[in-house]
């Protein structure tokens, strides 16, 4: 399968980031060809084309566009998920960095065609430059009327905010960035309602990830057909692959959907060389790990899932043999504790008992018993938890006890832990007391 | 809404408050309810006294007519709001499961023990405070560092130790990829509360790995498919139709070759 720049196709040129750049790429046809018709036929352009969540749930963007309810008269808003924080997930820092405007032109379209006529786009805080390209973009597409009042004469209005978060990972979860944007501390809310029906500040809402609204001026520039001819019958389009971790060529492939790990791993010059793929993520921190066994497996929402994981963003975290999978998900146990917001029970205290287990078997003190507890406790908090994060943390430990128990059974029973943390550095080193500070540290009182 | 208190709890000398009061209410005037404006308003505290101060909770309170107790309860649920002075520059090493396996444990340690401090801890110098960061979405480019959230990739403990000495020696320092040089954390505070500091234009350059693939599909001429001119409206007939239910088996070995399924109805195959 061949790579297919749609998105990337601008990065390699001289300020990429800029608005004369885009333009001279064809940016912006998809706005003007929009503006001559029927938002409704917009609303089916996108779900003729099959385009998909990107930002991982995967469900159909045309779709949770005609969810909103008849026009009233009142606002109703977009909202653009910027708030990139999955564990290996790097598609849209990049995107945003090198190609802003692909997402203005996006957000301009999605706005005409949903109604709107204030947009936000909740980048994480934590990306400065990324939000500085931000705020350039949306200046530059109101200098040249993209944004702001009668858009290229089309008597359409719409103003965009472009919004910094502060530090949270949940505020990724759409009905938690919905209550940040409104001020509030990032909480997931109860669903239904749904933001479609009751969103930002109570009204018709759609939340969107920056990779699906800015996959969009391309579908109306070129046609559904044009897009959908890319990918698989039921996952269509090209996407961001995001190769990181013990690969020759870390970094972004854009391809159709169904590619397959073989496939980008031959692009990307294979792992590592002298050592051999140990296991992998297809989509980030929160869908389970998977293995060699995994390698054919085309990348598509229907094929992961059929093999027991999640597509998710693509994000392909690979790890070779020399990284210890009990380390790997003790420290990513650490990461949903630290981020889990307290509203509900199974989550909060959940994932921090997951985390002193996880941290005692990783540290030789781990009992016979304990592989059963885990898997006890995470069969309290999946399904029992208020949003997807409880499920999320939880999916890295219940598939690497399945793929891996006798490595953990190795750690209860030797004591310790069997491998040499520096032999999966990029660079030589001799570690200093590794275990007291990995308790220190990602432990008790690091990240709080 | 208070636009402007007549009467504050806060210290802030007048100046400084009238500055304070018309930064906040430009905030609030970007949103259709003035409490959105909160997040960027804890940021604007922030550039003023590089944390979130007492004066900083009442101001924002006053400002946005809520108590005090909200305004924390808020400051205090995200990790970039600082409870205590923060250095100059807040030094992040990545410790999220690929970066510490790629080396970024061996990086905070190696900081760790250099600049005598732990994790969200300052220098005696008031130079640098240390942290551990989640994962920054620079996973391409592990083990990664942030600088005030520039991005600082593909770092060794002798590349790290030497970028915070010169932190600390008050020079100039140029990320991996993003402005020209880092700025200190209470003018980033300030961009972050969305008032621009014109250096948008600034390029350290773009990375390998963001261009990774784009290369490659430059060097063998792959593209996407062609889509319909744009002078043309889409018709049936207009693409080349390859073999109808396309599936994920299929291996295309040119662009026209993915050319295939305009005789599917994608709409109506999601769940």
């Amino acid at each position: 399968m061949t790579l297919t720049p749609v998105l990337t196709d601008t990065w390699d040129k001289d300020h990429s980031w800029r608005l004369a750049t885009y333009e001279r790429a064809g940016g912006y046809a998809g706005l003007k060809k929009a503006l001559k018709a029927e938002p409704a036929d917009l609303v089916q352009a996108v779900k003729d084309s099959g385009l998909r969540g990107r930002g991982g749930a995967g469900f159909p963007t045309g779709m949770k566009w005609g969810f909103l309810p008849p026009p009233d008269g009142g606002p109703r808003y977009l909202v653009v998920n910027a708030d990139e924080s999955e564990p290996g997930t790097c598609k849209d820092i990049p995107l945003m960095l090198a190609s802003p405007q692909h997402l203005i032109e996006g957000v301009a379209i999605t706005s005409y065609a949903i109604g709107c006529d204030h947009a936000f786009i909740y980048v994480r805080g934590e990306v400065l430059h990324v939000y500085r390209r931000l705020l350039n973009a949306v200046e530059e597409a109101y200098k040249a009327g993209y944004l702001g009042k009668n858009i290229q004469g089309s008597g359409f209005n719409l103003d965009v905010t472009v919004h910094a978060g502060a530090g949270a990972y949940i505020c990724g979860e759409e009905t938690a960035l919905l209550d940040s944007l409104e001020g509030l501390r990032g909480q997931p809310r109860l669903k239904p309602p749904f933001p479609a029906v009751a969103g930002l500040y109570a009204r018709p809402t759609v939340v969107n990830n920056v990779e699906s609204i800015a996959s969009v001026p391309a579908i109306v520039a070129k046609g559904a057909d044009w897009f959908s001819s890319m990918g698989t019958e039921k996952s269509q389009g090209h996407g961001l692959f995001s190769l990181s971790g013990h690969v020759t060529r870390p970094g972004q492939y854009e391809a159709p959907l169904g590619i397959t790990l073989r496939e980008l791993l031959d692009l990307a010059g294979g792992v590592r060389e002298g050592h051999e793929l140990k296991f992998w993520t297809p989509g980030g921190s929160s869908t389970p790990i998977f293995t060699a066994e995994h390698l054919d497996v085309p990348l598509d929402y229907e094929s992961v899932g059929a093999a027991g994981s999640m597509l998710g963003t693509r994000a392909l975290q690979i790890f070779d043999e020399t990284v210890c999978v009990v380390r790997a998900t003790s420290r990513w146990t650490d990461f949903y504790a630290h981020e889990s917001c307290g509203k509900c029970t199974p989550c909060r205290e959940g994932t921090y008992w997951l985390k002193q287990v996880l941290h005692r078997i990783e540290a030789g003190e781990g009992q016979d018993s304990d592989l059963d507890l885990l898997l006890d406790l995470c069969d309290n908090i999946l399904g029992r938890a208020f949003c997807a994060l409880g499920d999320g943390a939880v999916s890295p430990i219940t598939s690497s006890i399945k793929l891996f128990r006798e490595e953990y059974q190795a750690h209860i029973d030797g004591h310790g832990c069997p491998f040499d943390p520096s032999a999966s550095a990029l660079f030589p080193y001799t570690p200093k007391t590794r275990i007291a500070a990995a308790l220190a540290g990602a432990g008790a009182g690091g990240h709080r | 809404m208070t636009a402007e208190p007549v009467q504050t709890r806060t210290r802030y000398d007048g100046e400084t408050l009238a500055t304070l009061t018309a930064d906040a209410t430009a905030i609030m005037e970007r949103y259709p309810n003035p409490r959105s404006g909160l997040l960027p308003m804890l940021h604007l505290v922030q550039s003023i006294d590089g944390y979130v101060s007492r004066d900083g909770i009442l101001f924002c309170a006053e400002m946005l007519g809520i108590t005090a107790a909200e305004v924390s309860a808020v400051a205090t649920f995200y990790t970039q709001y600082k409870r205590h002075p923060n250095g100059t520059y807040t030094v992040g090493v990545c410790t999220n499961t690929l970066c510490a396996v790629m080396g970024g444990d061996a990086i905070f340690d190696e900081l760790s023990e250099h600049l005598g401090v732990g994790h969200d801890e300052t220098t005696d110098d008031g130079a640098i405070t240390l942290e551990r960061v989640e994962c920054n979405a620079a996973c391409d480019y592990a083990p990664v560092v942030m600088v005030n959230w520039e991005f600082f990739d593909n770092q060794t403990p002798g590349t790290a130790t030497a970028l915070a000495d010169r932190l600390r020696l008050g020079e100039d320092v140029a990320p991996t990829r993003g402005a020209a040089s880092v700025c200190s954390f209470k003018q980033m505070s300030r961009v972050l509360a969305g008032f621009s500091d014109g250096r948008a234009d600034e390029d350290a350059g773009t990375g390998e790995p963001t261009l990774a693939g784009l290369r490659i599909a430059r060097e063998r001429g792959w593209t996407a498919p062609e889509g319909p001119s744009s002078s043309t409206p889409d018709k049936p007939g207009e693409t080349i139709t390859g073999e109808p239910g396309s599936s994920a088996a299929r291996k295309p070995t040119t662009p026209a070759d993915t050319q295939v399924g305009k005789d599917k109805k994608p709409g109506e195959d999601a769940k």
